[in-house]
C-alpha cells in the first residue's frame, strides 16, 4: 500500500505573510493564477505541463470550484479536486496530487492555496459578514450538531477548544509552561533567520511569552497564531518533469491521514490525536525511521498542537513532550530542527495557506534554499497538517534524492 | 452615492431543536436528562443521532440519566468567543463527562476560577429560557 515515491515537489512559491494587507486586493481566483504561475516559474515548468489541480474552497464559488479554476487558468485537468480539511488541507492536497501523478493521471499538478481573504469589494457588492465569519470553523447551520450543542455554550472557534486540550493535558501529564513557551521562542529564532516572516527581526524570550495575555487558559497570546494575509503554491510533477525542473526534486515518499471527529468534545480520547495513525502510516509507507528525519515541520496553530504532534508522531514519548522540548534545541541550528522558517506562530498564518507553510518549509530545506536558516545536509523532512481542532490530521515524508 | 452601515444586533445563539433531537430538549424543560442508548453497542450516545455511531445499529432508545458527572476539561475565556457573546463576560467553557460515559459541552457556573479542578464532581443546573422555549444545561460543583 502506498506511494512509490515517484512524484516530487518541483517548485514552490510562498507570499510573505502580512498582518494587514499592503498589496493590491485581488480575488481568490486571481491569487490562484498568480501563485500558480510563480510556482511554475520556480520549478522551471510551463503551464502546458499542468494537467491537474487541487484546491481549497475559494471565495468566488460555493460549488464547482475545481472547474471554475481550470477554466480561469485555461488548463485541461485530468484530475481536479477540492480538499476540505482545514489546516490539514495543504498536506492532504500534496499526497492527493502525488497519487494522481503516480497513477499516471497527471504530469504535473498545481496545489495552490490563496491566503489573502481581504478581497475587492464594490458598493454594489459590499462585504457581508455571515455566520462563517462569525463562527469560524464552527457551523451554525440549523441541524448542525455544533449549532445545537456547542455554540450556545460558547464552545466555538479555536482558542477555547485548544485551551481545553491543553488543560486536560496538564491534568493527565503535568504542565511546564516554560517548555510550552520555549516552542514559541525557538520558532521565533527561526523566523529571525527567515526574511519575509512577519516577526523577522523580533526575537522573544520565555518571559515574553509568559507575560503575554492569557487568551484561553493555559494558552498565552504568543502561543497562538495570528491571522495574516498571504498565499502559497507548490507544483508536483512526475519523474520525467523532475528531470526538466531546475530544482532538486523533493520526493513524496509517504503519507498518512486520519479524520475521526470535528469537535474535541466527542474525541474518544482527546490526549491521543489522529496524528498517531497518520504518522505511523507515513513512516511505514516511506520505510524510514523517526531518527532518519533531518528536520520536521509541525503544524503549529498553538503551542499545544506542536507538543502533542511531537508525541503522537513518535518523536517524544507520550506525556514527556515537555521534557523533550526542554532537552532539544528546536532551532534550525539545533539538534532537532523544527519549523525552521518560524512556523505559523512566527512566520505567520495566511489563512487556509497556513498549512502550506509547513509543506514549503520542508521542501525549501531539502532543496537547500533556506538561506541563513538552512539545516546542513538536509535530505529528509517530516511535515504535518492539522485541521479542525486536532481533528483532521495529515503527515507527509519528503526525501531529496 | 453614500452608504450607511448599521452594525447588526447579535444575540447569543440559542439551541434550536430538530425533530430528531426534540426528546432531549423536551426532557430538559422538565428538568430531566434523557439521552440515547444503544443496547447492541452497550453504550450511551451523545449527541442524538438516527443510528448508533460506529455500528450504525438501528436500536437507539431514549433513557433518563441523572446528569451527574465529572469535569473532563475546561478553559476560562476572558474575551468574547464571538461578537454574539460580547456581553457575557468571562465564560468557563467546560466539557463534562457523564457517569454513563458520553461527554457534554457546557459551562461551569457558581464556581470561582481557583476552585476549578479537572476531575471534580459536578451536578446539573437547569437554566430555563421560556421565551426561547429552551432549557439549557449548565453545571456547578456537587457540594
Amino acid at each position: 500500500m502506498g506511494l512509490r515515491g515517484e512524484a516530487a515537489i518541483l517548485g514552490y512559491f510562498e507570499l510573505p505573510p502580512e498582518r494587514k494587507l499592503t498589496r493590491e486586493k485581488t480575488f481568490n481566483l486571481e491569487q490562484w493564477a498568480r501563485l500558480s504561475k510563480a510556482a511554475l516559474d520556480d520549478a522551471g515548468l510551463d503551464a502546458s505541463d499542468v494537467n491537474g489541480i487541487v484546491t481549497p474552497q475559494i471565495g468566488e464559488a460555493d460549488m464547482f470550484v475545481p472547474s471554475t479554476i481550470t477554466e480561469y487558468l485555461g488548463i485541461d485537468a485530468n484530475f481536479a479536486e477540492i480538499v476540505d480539511l482545514g489546516g490539514a488541507g495543504s498536506a492532504a492536497a500534496v499526497w492527493r496530487a502525488a497519487a494522481a501523478v503516480e497513477l499516471g493521471l497527471c504530469d504535473a499538478v498545481l496545489v495552490t492555496f490563496p491566503g489573502t481573504h481581504d478581497v475587492p469589494t464594490h458598493e454594489r457588492r459590499p462585504f457581508v459578514m455571515n455566520d462563517k465569519m462569525y463562527f469560524g470553523a464552527s457551523s451554525n447551520a440549523y441541524g448542525s450538531p455544533q449549532a445545537e450543542f456547542e455554540i450556545p455554550y460558547g464552545n466555538l472557534g479555536q482558542n477555547g477548544p485548544y485551551g481545553q486540550i491543553a488543560k486536560r493535558y496538564g491534568h493527565e501529564f503535568g504542565y511546564d509552561e516554560r517548555a510550552m513557551a520555549k516552542i514559541a521562542v525557538d520558532q521565533r529564532t527561526n523566523a529571525c533567520a527567515t526574511p519575509g516572516a512577519v516577526f523577522h527581526g523580533k526575537p522573544i524570550t520565555i518571559e515574553d511569552v509568559l507575560a503575554s495575555p492569557m487568551v484561553a487558559d493555559p494558552l498565552h497570546m504568543l502561543e497562538i497564531v495570528m491571522p495574516c494575509q498571504g498565499g502559497a503554491a507548490v507544483v508536483i510533477g512526475s519523474l520525467e518533469l523532475a528531470k526538466k525542473s531546475r530544482n532538486r526534486p523533493v520526493w513524496i515518499k509517504g503519507f498518512g491521514e486520519r479524520v475521526p471527529y470535528k469537535t474535541p468534545t466527542y474525541a474518544k480520547d482527546l490526549m491521543y490525536s489522529p496524528m498517531v495513525h497518520a504518522a505511523d502510516q507515513a513512516f511505514t509507507m516511506a520505510g524510514i525511521d523517526r531518527k532518519d528525519v533531518d528536520m520536521v515541520s509541525i503544524y503549529d496553530c498553538y503551542s499545544i498542537t506542536v507538543l502533542m504532534s511531537l508525541e503522537d508522531a513518535g518523536f517524544a514519548e507520550k506525556g514527556k513532550g515537555m521534557q523533550f522540548v526542554n532537552a532539544h534545541d528546536l532551532t534550525f541550528r539545533g539538534d532537532f530542527p523544527m519549523n525552521t522558517a518560524g512556523g505559523q506562530l512566527s512566520f505567520g498564518q495566511a489563512g487556509i495557506a497556513g498549512g502550506m507553510h509547513h509543506v514549503i518549509d520542508g521542501a525549501r530545506q531539502i532543496m537547500g534554499r533556506a538561506g541563513e536558516a538552512q539545516v546542513a545536509d538536509c535530505n529528509r523532512a517530516f511535515v504535518t497538517g492539522n485541521g479542525g481542532i486536532m481533528s483532521e490530521q495529515t503527515a507527509l515524508i519528503f526525501q531529496g534524492e | 452615492m453614500s452608504t450607511t452601515y448599521t452594525p447588526p444586533v447579535l444575540e447569543r445563539p440559542m439551541p434550536v431543536p430538530t425533530p430528531l433531537t426534540r426528546p432531549f430538549w423536551d426532557a430538559l424543560t422538565e428538568h430531566k436528562i434523557r439521552i440515547q442508548y444503544s443496547p447492541s453497542v452497550g453504550e450511551y450516545i451523545f449527541y442524538p443521532r438516527p443510528l448508533a455511531p460506529g455500528t450504525l445499529a438501528d436500536d437507539l432508545e431514549w433513557r433518563e440519566i441523572s446528569g451527574a458527572g465529572s469535569l473532563y476539561t475546561y478553559t476560562i475565556s476572558t474575551r468574547p468567543v464571538a461578537p454574539h457573546f460580547a456581553n457575557e463576560g468571562t465564560l468557563v467553557l467546560a466539557v463534562v463527562q457523564w457517569d454513563e460515559g458520553p461527554k457534554f459541552s457546557t459551562e461551569l457556573i457558581n464556581v470561582a476560577a481557583e476552585d476549578i479542578q479537572v476531575g471534580m464532581r459536578l451536578k446539573p443546573v437547569y437554566c430555563d429560557y421560556p421565551e426561547a422555549g429552551i432549557t439549557m444545561l449548565r453545571y456547578e460543583p456537587e457540594s
